[in-house]
């Protein structure tokens, strides 16, 4: 058990000296305004402080320690360069409301990461002001919907989202105060024309889609699908959290999308950080252009530079430009690869996904037919049943092998989920370890009783009590 | 081909043997219209030394310079250790730490990032981050509302940074309620607007304090006022100005957000920010975004988890108090080592010195008659020059970069009040010398004469 930074403690320590003022004292803030109440902050040494982050540092898996194999986070290697390009000084020092000739450089990122994503994705236009896939989807409904009612058509305020999609898609349509219909899935978890037909008329807004969808199979009827959501009068909206599968291979503006976000801290290479920044660009056919947030980046003759003669935007989504150090790596991580590469990458995802299924399927069953592509569903829903070890405990006792488990329990409509997606950087080595553990703990768990339950002894905690740390929340020290 | 792929031919023959088909191409032989082969318009890529020059040379067209610029964004001594701890590949290469057991390290830094914001906010329960100080504005809006349920007004003060209020703005758009401006009086929010314009049907008000102006405001009798109309009360503020000036706890608050910038982060463009927000428990399980909590594991020893996820979107879906799903969890992780490493000896040095800097400045310009600085409205380390024409103003920002100095933010591209037009807002923080702060007052006289 590690102590917390104020456990750690002593008065009269500190970790840093600033250099000495030389200007006068002014006295400080007029009483009435001034605190009352002391500040009291940890007192630490600076070795100490290394130290003990350090520590936390090293009880935290991540990709660069082993293969990280959550379903539609794409957890690929982010590349060493991208990091050096991300500390250089010209970049981290530069301040957003410096004159438009001394950030050149930081502009010219801005705009060629935009062409290049619209090259990828098949589209016209794009914002980068969005920290990440939830607030690209906000963003990107807001778009559609200014977009009807810049047209006179008010009532189009419904989004159609699948019932496997993203919990994000339902809540980015509440954020943009719309409405949810729910298509239901066929028997091979794809969205049936037929019955997306009867669900359409004229108060959708749009319809939201993955694809490759969040079980990892192909919409095949994309393009019927698109047909029949245009002519009813909405527009399609698609979740790039897949796109990792398809990069450079199937554009999603040639299969009849408006509007998506990608999330370049899966497609693009750049690191999740714990949680986050990510960053959402959303691209946008050329139609929808002017409804993209401001300012607008443009180029002329004599460089670029911020535009806000954008009068039927939807407005400004951050204060600034976008989280430009993430969006920074995307760039350098495209230009890298470069368009071969990313196609290359997206081939090899598939392989890997593709390799764990044929590996698996034996031992536990697939949630669907179909084809996969870069990542698989398995359904422990039998395994459940026949031993009452669920995917919970079998994620728990990968974790006790050293790997991180998969993403478990999503989509909601597998019983029993576990999603796996290798990403193309995972060897075939990594791969064979990982499936080679998860069959020995379904063979291990055939053999027992059903009082079994995979105890953790090699991880530096037990089972975290985390109905506890509901009930009684404990959120500071 | 290398491209972070590591299978060597024989591998991607085993692989394909394995599956039962002859080719990668194969796998997406179902789809219509793929493109599997290189074309001739294809970009090509780069070896890793050839990215390095490349970046290299978009690098050498942006300038740094000595700077006064802020406007929500600031320049501060960042300590050596900051970024060489934050660089950690458990920090950088980790994804959110859904599964405890192997995320004890991040869970604890998170947990102990809530602690910093609870302690300077002096409220009961902060979030594991949000985007950026502005879009923490809209989901404090949203909280209000949320809370207020039938409510329709919220009062927003018009004091606020003007990019919150757009982004606000965007956001309001969309959803059926009424943002009211208050008034303001000498460059601070005038309370007793908002007492005139308080109803039934206000969910609540949102002030910043230092102000767009960096003012520091007052918020005296605020919160009874509000309280006693069922509203909530929410603050904005740079948390660094918490070392010096009243917090959300003292003035009676119920929210209080912010943008943790000037601790620990660089400028990055604008684009290395972390909102927070922290509230009264009463609201603690309304609040959005990640939270992470303490308990216990099966051994009894303390350990974390994220917790109250029936707030959130991949839980309750449509219902969720927020979409956000990635946040700025390494952010709050960096602002969290750049406390830890100050103390609150050095946070205060850091706040005092800000002040005592921006007020040495502010005192030296009071002795030029061509310019105008208020001198009764009291600010943190930020505060507006008023020049009289704004054509003095543009030749004065064009003789300090002339000279490698961003003079500072002028307010005309964001405000529609006529006697903004003319003004420039300078920042001065710990990080100026004090021949820095004589250089600028040397350069604005010369351009004067």
């Amino acid at each position: 058990m590690n102590l917390l930074l104020s456990e750690l403690s002593t008065d009269g320590k500190r970790g840093y000296q600033l250099p000495p003022s030389r200007v006068p004292s002014f006295g400080g803030l007029p009483l009435s305004l001034r605190k009352t109440e002391e500040v009291i902050l940890p007192s630490i040494g600076e070795l100490e402080v290394v130290r003990h982050f350090t520590h936390l540092a090293h009880q935290t898996y991540n990709v660069d320690k082993g293969i990280y194999p959550l379903g539609s986070c794409t957890m690929k290697y982010n590349p060493k360069i991208n990091e050096e390009i991300a500390r250089n000084p010209l970049f981290t020092d530069i301040h957003p409301l410096q004159d438009a000739s001394t950030v050149q450089g930081s502009l010219s990122v801005l705009y060629s990461l935009t062409k290049r994503l619209c090259s990828i994705v098949g589209m016209d236009d794009g914002t980068l002001q969005s920290a990440g896939g939830a607030q690209g989807e906000y963003i990107g409904l807001h778009i559609i919907k200014s977009y009807h009612m810049s047209r006179g058509n008010n009532k189009r305020n419904t989004v159609l989202i699948p019932t496997n999609a993203h919990g994000t898609n339902p809540a980015s349509a509440a954020f943009c105060n719309m409405d949810v219909r729910e298509i239901p899935v066929n028997k091979e978890g794809l969205v049936d024309v037929a019955t997306l037909s009867e669900l359409l008329d004229d108060t959708c807004a749009a319809i939201m889609l993955t694809n490759p969808n969040t079980l990892g199979l192909y919409e095949d009827s994309i393009k019927a699908i698109a047909s029949v959501v245009h002519s009813s009068g909405a527009l399609l909206y698609y979740d790039g959290a897949n796109l990792n599968a398809i990069m450079n291979i199937v554009k999603p503006g040639e299969m009849g999308f408006d509007v998506l976000h990608v999330n370049v801290h899966k497609t693009f290479s750049t690191p999740h950080g714990g949680g986050g920044p990510g960053a959402g660009p959303v691209l946008v056919k050329e139609f929808l252009s002017p409804f993209l947030p401001s300012p607008h980046i443009i180029k002329e003759e004599d460089g670029y530079r911020f535009s806000r003669d954008t009068p039927m935007s939807i407005g400004k989504t951050l204060g600034f430009w976008g989280n430009f150090l993430v969006l920074l790596r995307a760039y350098s991580y495209i230009t890298h690869l470069g368009d071969d590469g990313l196609r290359y990458a997206a081939k090899m995802a598939v392989l890997n996904a593709n390799y764990m299924k044929a590996r698996l399927k034996e031992y536990i069953p697939l949630s669907h037919k179909g084809h996969y592509l870069h990542e698989i569903v398995l359904s422990l829903k039998q395994l459940k049943e026949e031993t009452g070890i669920n995917t919970f405990d079998v994620a728990k006792a990968l974790i006790d092998k050293g790997f991180h488990p998969p993403t478990i329990y999503f989509p909601l409509i597998v019983p029993e989920a576990m999603m796996i997606e290798p990403t193309e950087t995972e060897s075939l080595e990594d791969i064979d370890s990982f499936v080679d553990a998860l069959i020995e703990i379904v063979r291990v768990a055939k053999e027992h009783d059903a009082s079994f339950a995979p105890p953790l002894f090699n991880t530096i905690c037990g089972r975290v009590d985390e109905v506890n740390a509901a009930r009684k929340p404990i959120l500071h020290w | 081909m290398y491209t972070y792929v590591p299978h060597s031919d024989h591998q991607v023959q085993h692989m394909l043997h394995t599956i039962g088909v002859n080719s990668v191409d194969e796998l997406f032989s179902h789809i219509d219209g793929v493109f599997l082969s290189s074309y001739e318009d294809d970009i090509k890529g780069m070896s890793e030394e050839e990215v390095r020059k490349y970046f290299h040379h978009i690098a050498i067209k942006n300038k740094s310079g000595l700077s006064f610029l802020g406007f929500g964004i600031y320049s501060h001594i960042i300590p050596s250790a900051v970024s060489a701890i934050a660089s950690l590949p458990g920090f950088v290469t980790s994804y959110t730490p859904y599964q405890a057991e192997m995320s004890q390290g991040y869970l604890q830094a998170i947990f102990e990032f809530q602690s910093y914001i609870t302690t300077l906010t002096g409220l009961d329960a902060a979030n594991a981050s949000l985007y950026d100080g502005h879009s923490a504005a809209v989901e404090a809006i949203n909280l209000m509302c949320k809370v207020g349920k039938k409510k329709k007004k919220v009062l927003i003060s018009s004091t606020l940074h003007p990019f919150t209020i757009e982004v606000i703005q965007t956001w309001a758009d969309v959803h059926e309620i009424e943002l009211i401006m208050t008034n303001e009086c000498k460059g601070c929010v005038d309370v007793s607007s908002i007492i005139a314009l308080l109803d039934n049907d206000v969910a609540g008000l949102l002030v910043q304090s230092p102000n767009r102006y960096g003012f520091v405001e007052d918020y005296s009798e605020v919160a009874d006022k509000i309280h006693s109309f069922g509203a909530l009360f929410a603050i904005s503020s740079d948390p660094l100005s918490l070392a010096l000036q009243k917090n959300a706890h003292e003035w009676g608050a119920d929210i209080a957000i912010g943008d943790t910038q000037p601790l620990g982060l660089p400028l990055a463009f604008g684009g290395g920010v972390c909102g927070y927000m922290s509230v009264v428990s009463s609201l603690m399980r309304k609040i959005p975004g990640r939270v992470v909590g303490q308990t216990v594991d099966s051994r009894g020893n303390r350990a974390f988890c994220l917790t109250l996820q029936a707030r959130e979107q991949h839980i309750t879906r449509f219902r969720s108090t927020s979409n956000i799903c990635s946040n700025h969890a390494h952010y709050a992780l960096t602002s969290t080592i750049y406390l830890a490493l100050l103390g609150d000896v050095g946070f205060k040095e850091v706040a005092t010195q800000s002040y005592d800097k921006a007020h040495y400045l502010h005192s030296e310009l009071q002795k030029i008659d061509d310019v105008v600085v208020n001198s009764t409205t009291p600010f943190f380390c930020e505060f507006p020059i008023a020049f009289q024409t704004k054509e003095k103003l543009e030749k004065a920002m064009n003789h300090f970069l002339n000279s490698d100095v961003f003079m500072g933010v002028p307010l005309f591209p964001y405000t529609h009040q006529l006697n903004d037009t003319a003004t420039v807002l300078v920042a001065v923080t710990e990080k100026h010398t004090k021949e820095e702060i004589d250089l600028f007052v040397s350069l604005l006289k010369e351009v004067l004469v």
